[in-house]
């Protein structure tokens, strides 16, 4: 019991990164009617965006310290960063120490730009195109996004602990009564899934409660009648594409503690997350988040010494096996609606 | 002898009911319209008989034998053609790949791996393929793509691809459909002309009543999802159930 | 000639004399001239252009006829170089053996991948594609690559060992890759003056290979079959009305140009026998639609131009570093020259794939046709001018319309 819960929660992060990034996509696609091979630059510039701000606050200034030698018999030089010698020691630390979630803050105006200036610059037009060529053109996207962030920040991956008080595990088996250390979770992890489910409630309330959001869900439906309507759909879609890109970078900020980012994270949970969406059901935002959420914990369960004893590598088909089982069984995913994408 | 049989057909959309215990006839050799207002269920009855939709409940008999739940190439094959209410014809190929493909399709069935032939070596499909571009008037512009043509031209093409293929039945879905008048008439003058020549059956939807009333030979009105009569043209013109259901806006 | 038009025959003539004649037409400039590094005449380079020339040819089968988006045919050339490598272990490093157990394990493994991805089309096609790539890596990478049940050997890759059967590999056989003793490896150099021209084995198996199926691809898209793929590309519906089943129509499309990737990739084992599962990633998939596309979509020698196009500078631009930039810009005030080389630099060297990515978006949006439209287009505009100017004298008499 305690050992299926805890493949559960082991499943929860990697679920909610599917889940957030496909929940984009979906909505990109629900709505603009664009497939976004670049979704998963998205989530990578995000998890970049922590590693600026990371960069920024530790930029410092050197000083000799003639108290102290180094090995050479030299005074010893200390790398002060200017934040610590702003706000003092301390406090300086402190907001070192909280880069990471510090740089929500920091990402959010920076992923509504991308994103702005993406669907201005490049996506707008290809929405008369044929599918073929909107997956083209952003699969090139995002190979430049993505060689462009390994020409200034390198291919090798970069560290983005989280806050301390944030690092480190909690026993959560004794809290319900299991035996102690049953379960050992890190604490980072739960963060993050609050945070997931923090944000797609966030997206979903706003689709449902909001008159914008009613737009966007009944062009979702159907586009044409929206269109009839006289509504100004493009600049609701610019902002949809704004609010996708948003939730892709947010996922790829706080992701960072849990993996640290390299260049092509971006692409490997992009053809997952595609994988996603297609079990999912096209269109469909809760299939989304619940195939997300599903093939995660799937993913994990796969991942167990047993598992992968049984069946070598199991761990890295899984979702692949699961995707073509339920494309065969249930063409339209597991939420799919009629008539989406069918041609 | 009917040659199709439309028994007891239902079909249900969610709560909506399309269609409700149709039953139809039509007489080998006959032109016969369905006809009936906006939202009468006549796309449906169309889509059900080509395998398109699958009824709930009934069956579809062409030449005795069932056409629920075949493909529409399957169908296609057993000699039913379909034209489209917008022409439905290959855009990128030529008019004379065009003709040639039907051809094909009826020599070679549904598929065929004629990988290494060249088409030029296939004597007589390619003359079948002229003969019918002479008969629909269309050999000047046999290497034009087919996207180019004229609305009229298309529709020309389209049933002349349908023909080729000397299907029992011909099936017709709204074919003047917002077409000027001249092309109206040019399209009225061919289906009669093709009435006149050939051992056809044809299923006309329309919503046209000059198109019904020049063509039909027997007509279905359609209501609310099920037959509501079925008459000559000159019976149906003045039949009172008829103009109170549809007629009466037109009269 | 041998059953096509006169266009095709000549198109057919002008491919085989310029592949035949590649070692000439690849080393224009004299060794050790500062333009050498420009050539591309020498055997390894001029055999990846066939290669992936072939690769392309098939692709495009599939792509440019059908309209249907393959992200996964790398795999197939993996499982290709995979065949023809165990060939080598098992029977003999003769290559004849090899190619065709590559090419039909390829055809049945595409069958079964396409049997599945052709239920849907579209995009969800393109995604299937693409996950069955990334799962035909995974296997190759890790899951085939375990003690009890060793395939394709993981990281390493695939090779042949000193201790493996080859039951047929004769006593005085080369140790290498070989055509009934011919070793791939064999290159005669001819030099005249400064020049050096290098003729090699292994090129012109593959060169005629690519011949051969470039006339196939032809053929089949003169045939009614590719009449047919050219009729799913344009109107599903009406094909499916007209009594045609597009579903085996597309299978087989897309097993043929599986067919051909497997060759590429047995031909590359060919050339040499290792076998990576870095072959079958998607970013490889992502490069032959490149290929392809960059070319000229459904056109018959838009692949291979594109493929020729694409190894070619990316052999080029590889070998390009900062002090070659600063030789070329030499010319330049000095403060220029840096800003000019800091400019170019990161495109060049290890940038090739930011180049890449950027021709891609470049090509998609103002050239969907490709260098054959593009050249097409010059064309078009070079006849007008000159038909302007041989008007131009008599002077414009007509009215206007």
């Amino acid at each position: 019991m305690d050992a299926i819960l805890l493949q559960i929660l082991n499943g929860l992060d990697k679920g909610s990164a599917y889940a957030l990034i496909a929940l984009g996509l979906t909505l990109i696609f629900g709505t603009l009617g664009v497939v976004n091979f670049a979704h998963g630059a998205l989530f990578m510039i995000g998890a970049f965006c922590a590693v600026t701000l990371q960069k920024l606050l530790n930029l410092s200034f050197v000083t000799l310290d003639e108290t102290q030698k180094d090995f050479l018999g030299n005074p010893l030089k200390v790398e002060t960063p200017y934040i610590e010698a702003w706000f003092g020691p301390e406090v300086g630390a402190t907001i070192i120490d909280w880069s990471v979630p510090l740089s929500i803050l920091f990402a959010i105006p920076i992923m509504l730009l991308v994103g702005y200036v993406m669907e201005r610059g490049l996506i707008k037009h290809f929405y008369k195109r044929p599918h073929a060529d909107q997956i083209l053109v952003t699969f090139g996207l995002a190979i430049v996004l993505q060689e462009i962030v390994k020409y200034f920040f390198g291919a090798n991956p970069i560290q983005t602990p989280p806050p301390d008080v944030l690092s480190g595990s909690v026993d959560l088996g004794t809290m319900v009564g299991f035996d102690p250390n049953a379960i050992i979770y890190p604490i980072w992890r739960l963060v993050y899934f609050g945070f997931a489910v923090g944000i797609i409630g966030a997206v979903f309330s706003f689709l449902q409660f909001t008159t914008f959001g009613m737009v966007v869900r009944a062009g979702m439906a159907d586009r044409e009648t929206v269109g009839l309507l006289g509504i100004n759909i493009d600049r609701r879609f610019t902002i949809m594409f704004g609010i996708a890109a948003g939730v892709a970078g947010l996922a790829g900020v706080m992701y960072g503690p849990i993996n640290p980012p390299n260049y092509h994270m971006g692409m490997d949970f992009l053809v997952l997350s595609f994988v996603v969406v297609v079990v999912g059901g096209m269109g469909s935002l809760p299939g989304a988040v619940l195939a997300g959420f599903l093939l995660g914990i799937l993913e994990s369960f796969a991942s167990t010494t047993w598992a992968t004893t049984t069946i070598p590598g199991i761990n890295q088909i899984i979702i692949y096996l699961v995707a073509i089982i339920v494309l065969l069984t249930r063409p339209r995913g597991l939420m799919g609606r009629k008539g989406v994408m069918e041609e | 002898m009917a040659i199709l049989r439309v028994k007891d057909v239902s079909k249900r959309f969610g709560g909506l009911k399309a269609l409700t215990d149709v039953n139809l006839n039509i007489e080998e050799n006959s032109v016969h319209a369905i006809i009936g207002p906006n939202g009468a269920g006549k796309s449906t009855l169309l889509n059900c008989l080509v395998g398109k939709l699958m009824p709930d409940t009934g069956s579809v008999l062409f030449n005795n034998n069932s056409v629920l739940g075949l493909e529409p190439f399957q169908i296609n094959q057993m000699g039913i053609s379909r034209v489209f209410q917008t022409p439905e014809i290959f855009g990128e190929l030529t008019v004379m790949e065009n003709m040639l493909i039907p051809i094909f399709a009826m020599r070679d069935g549904a598929f065929r791996m004629h990988a290494y032939e060249t088409i030029a070596s296939e004597r007589e499909v390619v003359e079948q393929a002229e003969v019918m571009l002479e008969e629909m008037n269309m050999v000047d512009k046999r290497e034009m793509h087919a996207a180019s043509l004229s609305r009229g031209d298309k529709r020309r093409l389209e049933i002349g691809m349908c023909l080729s293929q000397n299907p029992r039945l011909l099936l017709l879905d709204e074919p003047t459909a917002g077409m000027a008048r001249a092309d109206t008439n040019n399209t009225i003058d061919l289906l009669k002309q093709i009435k006149d020549e050939r051992d056809i059956t044809i299923a006309i939807i329309e919503h046209d009543m000059h198109v019904v009333f020049s063509l039909a030979e027997r007509i279905t009105v359609l209501a609310q999802g099920t037959p509501l009569v079925e008459d000559t043209p000159e019976k149906i013109r003045g039949h009172p159930k008829v103009r109170e259901a549809y007629l009466g806006e037109a009269a | 000639m041998l059953g096509l038009n006169k266009k095709d025959t000549s198109l057919l003539i002008v491919v085989a004399f310029l592949t035949l004649l590649a070692p000439f037409i690849l080393n224009p400039f004299p060794e050790g001239s500062a333009m050498a590094q420009f050539n591309a005449g020498y055997p390894d380079l001029m055999q990846r252009f066939v290669i992936f020339g072939i690769f392309a040819i098939g692709f495009n089968i599939l792509f440019g006829l059908t309209g249907y988006l393959s992200f996964g045919h790398a795999a197939f050339l993996g499982v290709g170089s995979y065949s023809a490598v165990w060939m080598f272990k098992l029977l003999s490093y003769n290559v004849i053996p090899a190619i065709a157990l590559s090419v039909v394990v390829a055809g049945l493994f595409s069958l079964l991948i396409g049997f599945i991805s052709l239920r849907r089309s579209g995009i969800y096609f393109s995604i299937l594609t693409l996950a069955f790539a990334q799962m035909s890596f995974a296997l190759a990478y890790s899951v085939l690559s375990n003690p009890k049940f060793n395939l394709t050997n993981g990281e390493t890759g695939l090779q042949v060992y000193a201790d493996d059967p080859q039951i047929l590999q004769g006593a005085n056989a080369p140790d290498l890759p070989h055509l009934f003793g011919l070793p791939m490896r064999a290159t005669y150099t001819m030099d005249v003056g400064a020049w050096s021209f290098d003729f090699n084995a292994g090129y012109y198996l593959c060169a005629i290979i690519m011949m051969i199926v470039f006339y196939l691809s032809i053929r089949i898209f003169r045939s009614p079959f590719g009449m047919m793929l050219r009729a799913v590309k344009s109107n599903q519906q009406r094909m499916n009305y007209t009594g045609l089943n597009s579903k085996p129509y597309t299978l087989a499309a897309f097993v043929i140009s599986g067919m051909y990737a497997g060759l590429a990739g047995g031909l590359m084992a060919a050339m040499d026998p290792l076998a990576g599962a870095e072959r079958m990633q998607w970013t490889a998939s992502g490069e032959v639609v490149l290929m392809t596309i960059l070319g000229g979509t459904g056109t018959l020698i838009g692949p291979v131009l594109g493929a020729g196009f694409i190894k070619y500078f990316e052999n080029i631009f590889s070998k390009i570093n900062d002090n070659v930039l600063h030789s070329w810009f030499a010319f330049l005030p000095d403060g220029l020259e840096d800003a000019v080389v800091f400019v170019i630099h990161p495109f060049i060297g290890k940038g090739w794939h930011l180049t890449l990515g950027i021709l891609f978006m470049l090509v998609v949006i103002y050239l969907p046709g490709g260098l054959v439209e593009g050249g097409q287009r010059l064309l078009k505009r070079f006849k007008r001018k000159k038909k302007d100017t041989d008007d131009a004298p008599s002077g414009k008499t007509e009215p206007a319309e």
